[in-house]
């Protein structure tokens, strides 16, 4: 059998594993992996600014592609500037595969130059991690590495390589050659609990469906699953942040995104329902509100592919614990054998309650005056780029949610935004990776000057490959969600919550040959869109938008559902001590 | 949900079959990981209880299966119902972690605990010490004119009986090795 270089195996197991591009930053302890990418051609490698990029960049990827996203960066500092992205893909459960260079391993131990305990930092914030020690595992546990990211529910593993291990020779495996000894768990829900959940949507009278990102991980096919699901039931839907997309926001039986910031009409629902639906969500608290007092009459049904997930924060009736197109495909199955009833008058008058909700029209807001509000903003970048092949990131914040409830998504995969983690500076690099994979569509990041800032070094990445980002950055001056809580929580003392010293956009924007647009003026809103939009370069479009907006509706920490605060209205007492202390 | 006509519980993943799953009171239990004795798998299994916010009450481990290179992890543990579900869960989840048994629900156990403890002492209090050592078969392993070394195997109640008892007498220093443990019969 022929021997490899290690650096040569990772790479022929990075090809024989599909990969085509790969997100990185070269580094001492990576050289050698580094030299036979400058020799294979096969290989796309983006570099980036900022190894925290590298990951977010590799989550936008894999988020709009469904494959696993490639990392490769150097030790010591290199894996530790990737832990952020790392812990923002493991909330989110995005495929991920980080390689990393170690130094060698006679050195491991002695505080050697960027030296760094790389699997032990990024033990808790990957679903698995290796140090390879001999080049004869190298390829195996590449390819361990590939199946443990994507299989079950996916996430970010890390593969720690030290950098004589690259040089040593060793025996190259193919992938069929390993035998994974991780049991995969897309596993076929149970008859009885198919047959319970098909009972429920027989019976039920305030229905009520509650998707999530899973869907998304589950693949196309589940997404018309459960198109077909609500379109045969007639039940309502509403999704969590992460499972935008899976159910067309043009559908009728859409009520609009869940939580915090969701829609009145979804959080009401979700509190009056019968039996609740949840399809590959986790009952984060973002979504629940007060758990006590959660959907309180409801017979829960949780269908995930993770058992840990069940019952951790809500206690439910019936789990599934399946992959969500199987057990989607089963349910759909087993109530159209049983006759495909569903207590139609019940469920009639529940719409109508529905609608009351919906008539509340709980995002309406008035665009008035000189200055531009952000969801008209918002509104507008939606409704010029609405038709267009389309792909939206966001960063973290109010400009976050309000993309989540003014733009409209038809299809999964086109939405990618950091939920569980919450990480400022995620949609910039998202947006590179996104428009890596489809490099004609139209990918536009949705971001506020706060968030934006915090990876702006990677308007380098997206010039240097000719990548068309458009940055939509709604700039406040402030960071808006935190001063936000500031003042309905904090008495309105607004600690270092605003941006001071902003840099002038255009002039950035000059500064790296692209194209800057400043907008202040709602008058000249939708010419200045469609500018960013058919400019065939990378945009930094300066969207400045009135500076005290707040992003409701809102349902206050430690409140229930049904008691979400709608406008202006007495919100400075709408959070207890009790919610204080919650984030 | 009285308008729906299921029955609760009728399917045995059902929350409800949950040793009433709201329940307030923690209790103790013993749970046997069986995992691959890989680098790091220690680490990994204590980082998820301290990282969780999980209890250790005593920790085992060894290799068990030195071809298939197995370890067994014996962790005595204790949280509300509802933690100890999600323990397990967490358990269960990691990539190196073949199967987790909750000893204590799976029927009856046997759990053994082995120690070692340094009794000082003169006079009546030093026979005494001898005396209660044979009452609690414990064996003496070293002696000197002014001390003994006992050793002690039996479940952690028993040896937290005998420590008990060997503290007014002169307990100097103790030694437990924490819970090994299997489920009786087959």
């Amino acid at each position: 059998m022929p021997n490899f270089t290690g650096a040569e195996i990772v790479i022929k197991s990075l090809l024989s594993q599909g990969v085509d591009t790969v997100f990185g930053y070269p580094g001492g302890a990576v050289l050698p992996i580094y030299d036979e990418i400058f020799k294979e051609k096969q290989i796309k490698h983006i570099l980036v600014r900022h190894e925290q990029a590298a990951v977010h960049a590799a989550e936008g990827y894999a988020r709009s592609t469904g494959k696993t996203g490639v990392v490769l960066v150097t030790s010591g500092p290199g894996a530790t500037n990737a832990v952020t992205g790392m812990t923002d893909a493991l909330m989110d459960s995005i495929p991920l595969v980080v390689l990393t260079g170690q130094v060698p391993t006679f050195m491991i131990g002695n505080d050697a130059f960027q030296e760094a305990d790389t699997v032990g930092i990024t033990r808790p914030c990957t679903k698995h991690n290796w140090l390879v020690r001999d080049t004869n595992k190298l390829a195996e546990t590449i390819h361990k590495a590939f199946h443990v990211a994507a299989n079950g529910r996916p996430g970010p593993v890390l593969v720690d390589i030290p950098k004589d291990v690259q040089f040593a020779d060793g025996i190259f495996k193919e992938p069929k050659e390993i035998k994974n000894t991780y049991h995969v768990r897309r596993v076929r829900p149970d008859n009885a609990s198919i047959e319970e959940v098909s009972q429920a949507i027989r019976n039920a009278k305030k229905p009520m469906i509650y998707s999530g990102g899973g869907v998304i991980n589950s693949g196309k096919k589940a997404s018309n699953l459960l198109r077909m699901l609500v379109s045969k039931t007639n039940f309502p839907i509403t999704s969590t942040l992460m499972g935008l997309g899976s159910y067309p926001a043009s559908g009728e039986n859409w009520l609009g995104m869940l939580g915090m910031h969701g829609t009145y009409e979804a959080n009401m629902a979700m509190h009056d329902c019968d039996v609740l639906i949840c399809i590959g969500a986790r009952f984060d608290d973002r979504i629940t509100g007060r758990t006590d007092a959660f959907s309180p009459n409801s017979y829960k049904i949780h269908i995930d592919i993770d058992p840990s997930s069940i019952n951790k924060n809500i206690q439910v009736d019936v789990p599934l614990v399946s992959d969500i197109e199987i057990a989607l495909k089963e349910i759909i199955n087993t109530w159209e054998k049983g006759g495909s009833e569903t207590q139609r008058t019940s469920i009639k008058k529940w719409w109508s309650k529905i609608s009351e909700w919906k008539n509340v029209k709980c995002l309406a807001y008035k665009q008035a005056g000189e200055f531009i509000k952000p969801q008209y903003a918002i509104d507008r970048l939606e409704k010029i780029t609405s038709k267009m092949d389309r792909y939206i990131t966001t960063e973290v914040g109010q400009h976050q949610m309000w993309a989540a409830q003014y733009m409209k998504f038809e299809e999964p995969n086109r939405w990618m935004t950091s939920g569980g983690l919450g990480t400022m500076g995620y949609g910039f690099p998202s947006s590179i990776g996104v428009q890596i994979a489809y490099p004609k569509s139209l990918v536009i990041n949705v971001a506020g000057e706060a968030s934006w800032l915090m990876n702006m070094q990677e308007l380098g990445t997206a010039v240097q490959y000719g990548l068309p980002v458009k940055q939509f950055i709604l700039n406040n001056e402030r960071l808006g969600m935190v001063r936000q809580w500031q003042e309905l929580l904090h008495g309105e003392r607004y600690s270092h919550s605003w941006s001071e010293s902003l840099p002038d956009f255009e002039k950035l924007a000059d500064a790296y040959g692209i194209k800057g647009i400043t907008c202040s003026n709602p008058k000249y809103l939708d010419d200045s869109i469609e500018e960013m939009v058919n400019h065939p370069g990378p945009v930094i479009f300066n969207c400045v938008v009135e500076k005290h907006e707040n992003c409701f509706p809102m349902i206050p920490s430690g409140k229930a559902h049904n008691e979400m605060i709608l406008g202006e209205i007495g919100e400075k007492d709408s959070v207890d001590s009790a919610g204080a202390v919650l984030v | 949900m009285t308008d729906l006509d299921i029955k609760k519980g009728s399917n045995n993943k059902s929350a409800y079959n949950l040793r009433d799953p709201l329940s307030e009171l923690t209790e103790s239990h013993t749970l046997a990981v069986m995992v691959d004795n890989e680098s790091g798998v220690l680490a990994r299994v204590i980082g998820l209880f301290s990282g969780r916010g999980y209890n250790i009450d005593s920790l085992t481990v060894a290799e068990v299966d030195h071809s298939g290179k197995l370890s067994r992890i014996t962790i005595v543990t204790n949280g509300t119902p509802a933690v100890i579900e999600q323990i397990k869960a967490q358990l269960e989840r990691m990539v190196p972690v073949h199967a987790v048994h909750d000893l204590t629900v799976e029927g009856r156990t046997i759990e053994r605990e082995l120690a070692l403890i340094k009794v000082a002492g003169s006079g009546e209090k030093r026979v005494e010490a001898l005396r209660l050592a044979d009452v609690f078969r414990a064996n003496v392993v070293d002696s000197t004119l002014k001390s003994f070394t006992f050793e002690i195997k039996g479940t952690p109640e028993k040896i937290d009986a005998f420590c008990d008892l060997m503290r007014p007498l002169g307990l100097k220093e103790l030694a437990r090795t924490g819970v090994a443990a299997l489920s009786r019969g087959k």
